[in-house]
C-alpha cells in the first residue's frame, strides 16, 4: 500500500531504540509506572504486552482490507480486548502471584495507547509479516523499558534485584523508590538523561556537518 | 453505611488518587495540563463519563455479566466507547454551549485507562449502586484536582526560567513525582486505608 519499499528488519528494531514507545513516544505511561516497583513485574506485563501487541497486529492486519473505516476503532477495540482476556486468563493460571500483584492493570492492557496507536498507524495499512516485525519491535522496546524503570527501582527501594539482595545486609532500602513517587522520579530522570544524550548526539553531529562543509 | 461511604470518598479522592497513586489518566495528565482552563474543562468531563460508566457497570454486572463472566472486558470497553458517543451526541444536541467547551476531549475520554479501571475496581471491590457512585464522583474529583494542580505548576514554570533540558517531559514528571510525594502524606487519614 505505502509507496516505499519497508523491510523486515528496520521494522524490527525501530520499536526498540529509535521509536521506542515509552522513551520516545511517551505512549501507554500507566503500565511502566505502576507496575514497575520490582523487575520480575516489569517482565510479566513487558511479555503480556507484546503478546497482546503481535496478536493484534496480526489479526488487523490480516483483516485490514475487510474492516470499514466507519467501525475501524471499535473493531480494534473488541480485537484487543479478546487477546487481552487470553493474557490475563493465561497468567491467572500460570503466575497467580504475579496476576495477583498487578490485578487490575493485565487488563488495563487494552486501553494502552501504544496496541491501538500501532493498530491504527502500522497494522491496519501494512501486510502481516511487517506489522509483526512492528508489533515485535515495540513489545520489545516496551518490554526493555519496564525492565530498566524496574531495576531501577527495585535496586534501590528494595536493596534486591529479581529477588536476590544486591546490597548486603546494611544497606537501608529507600522505600519511596518502590512507592508511587518513586515511579514518577525514575523516569523524570531517566528522561533527563535521555535529553542530555540527545543533545550531545545532535551537537556532535552538527559540529561534523560543520567541518564537513568547509 | 454513610462512614463507609465517607471512607471511599476520601480514599478516592487523596489517599489513592487516581493520576498520583495509581498512575491512571497519565496521558491526559501530562498532555492537556498547559493550561488551567482546559484542564477544569476535562477534569469535568472525566467525572461526567465516570459516573455514567459507574451506573453501566453496575447495569452489566447485575443483569449481563452473571452469565458470562468471561466477557467482562470485551462488554466493559464496548459499553464505555458507545456511552461515550452517546453523551457526546445529546450534549452536542441539548447542551451545545458545553459540547463546544469540551471539544475534542470528550471522545479522547474513551482511550483513557482511569474509566476502564473504575470499571474494574469497582467490580473487584464489589461495590453496590450507590458506592459505586461514590467512588466514581470521587475518583472524578481526585483526576480534576491533580490535572488542575499540574495545570497551576505548568502554568508557573513556563514563566521562570527553568534549565533548558528540563523543559517539557522530563519535567513535568519530575512536577508530578514531587505531587505524588505530597499527595502520600494523605495515607495516615482513616487508618491508612
Amino acid at each position: 500500500m505505502s509507496v516505499e519499499k519497508k523491510s523486515f528488519l528496520p521494522e524490527l528494531t525501530k520499536g526498540i531504540f529509535r521509536e521506542n514507545p515509552t522513551f520516545v513516544q511517551v505512549l501507554g505511561m500507566c503500565p511502566p509506572l505502576a507496575i514497575t516497583n520490582s523487575v520480575l513485574n516489569g517482565i510479566v506485563m513487558g511479555i503480556a504486552t507484546t503478546f497482546v501487541l503481535v496478536m493484534s497486529s496480526l489479526m488487523i492486519s490480516a483483516l485490514r482490507k475487510l474492516i470499514p473505516g466507519q467501525v475501524r476503532i471499535s473493531t480494534y477495540v473488541v480485537v484487543i480486548a479478546t487477546f487481552v482476556t487470553v493474557a490475563d486468563f493465561t497468567l491467572q493460571a500460570l503466575l497467580p502471584a504475579a496476576h495477583h500483584e498487578m490485578a487490575a492493570f493485565i487488563s488495563l492492557i487494552v486501553v494502552n495507547c501504544i496496541i491501538l496507536g500501532r493498530a491504527e498507524a502500522f497494522a491496519s495499512k501494512n501486510p502481516i509479516l511487517l506489522s509483526i516485525a512492528d508489533a515485535i519491535g515495540m513489545g520489545v522496546g516496551f518490554t526493555l523499558a519496564l525492565v530498566l524503570i524496574g531495576s531501577v527501582r527495585e535496586v534501590l527501594g528494595n536493596g534486591t534485584y529479581l529477588g536476590f539482595p544486591v546490597f548486603g545486609p546494611s544497606f537501608e532500602p529507600w522505600v519511596v523508590m518502590i512507592l508511587p513517587p518513586g515511579g514518577f522520579l525514575v523516569l523524570g530522570v531517566l528522561l533527563l538523561g535521555l535529553a542530555k544524550l540527545a543533545e550531545v548526539r545532535s551537537r556532535a553531529a552538527a559540529r561534523a556537518g560543520e567541518e564537513g562543509s568547509r | 453505611m454513610s462512614g463507609k461511604l465517607l471512607a471511599i470518598f476520601f480514599s478516592a479522592l487523596l489517599i489513592n488518587n487516581f493520576t498520583l497513586s495509581y498512575f491512571l489518566g497519565l496521558c491526559p495528565f501530562f498532555g492537556v495540563s498547559g493550561r488551567l482552563q482546559t484542564a477544569f474543562r476535562l477534569g469535568v468531563a472525566n467525572t461526567f463519563v465516570l459516573i455514567i460508566t459507574s451506573l453501566a457497570t453496575w447495569a452489566l454486572n447485575t443483569y449481563v455479566l452473571v452469565h458470562a463472566p468471561y466477557l467482562a472486558l470485551i462488554a466493559y470497553i464496548l459499553v464505555i466507547a458507545s456511552t461515550v458517543q452517546f453523551v457526546e451526541m445529546v450534549i452536542k444536541k441539548t447542551l451545545p454551549a458545553l459540547f463546544r467547551a469540551l471539544g475534542i476531549y470528550l471522545p479522547l475520554i474513551t482511550t483513557n485507562c482511569a474509566i476502564l479501571a473504575l470499571a474494574l475496581f469497582q467490580t473487584s471491590r464489589g461495590y453496590g449502586l450507590l458506592e459505586g457512585l461514590v467512588f466514581a464522583v470521587a475518583s472524578g474529583l481526585g483526576l480534576m484536582l491533580a490535572l488542575v494542580l499540574m495545570a497551576g505548576i505548568r502554568e508557573e514554570a513556563e514563566l521562570s526560567n527553568v534549565p533548558r533540558l528540563l523543559r517539557g517531559t522530563a519535567m513535568s514528571f519530575l512536577i508530578a513525582g514531587i505531587l505524588s510525594l505530597a499527595f502520600m502524606g494523605f495515607a495516615g487519614l482513616f487508618g491508612g486505608s
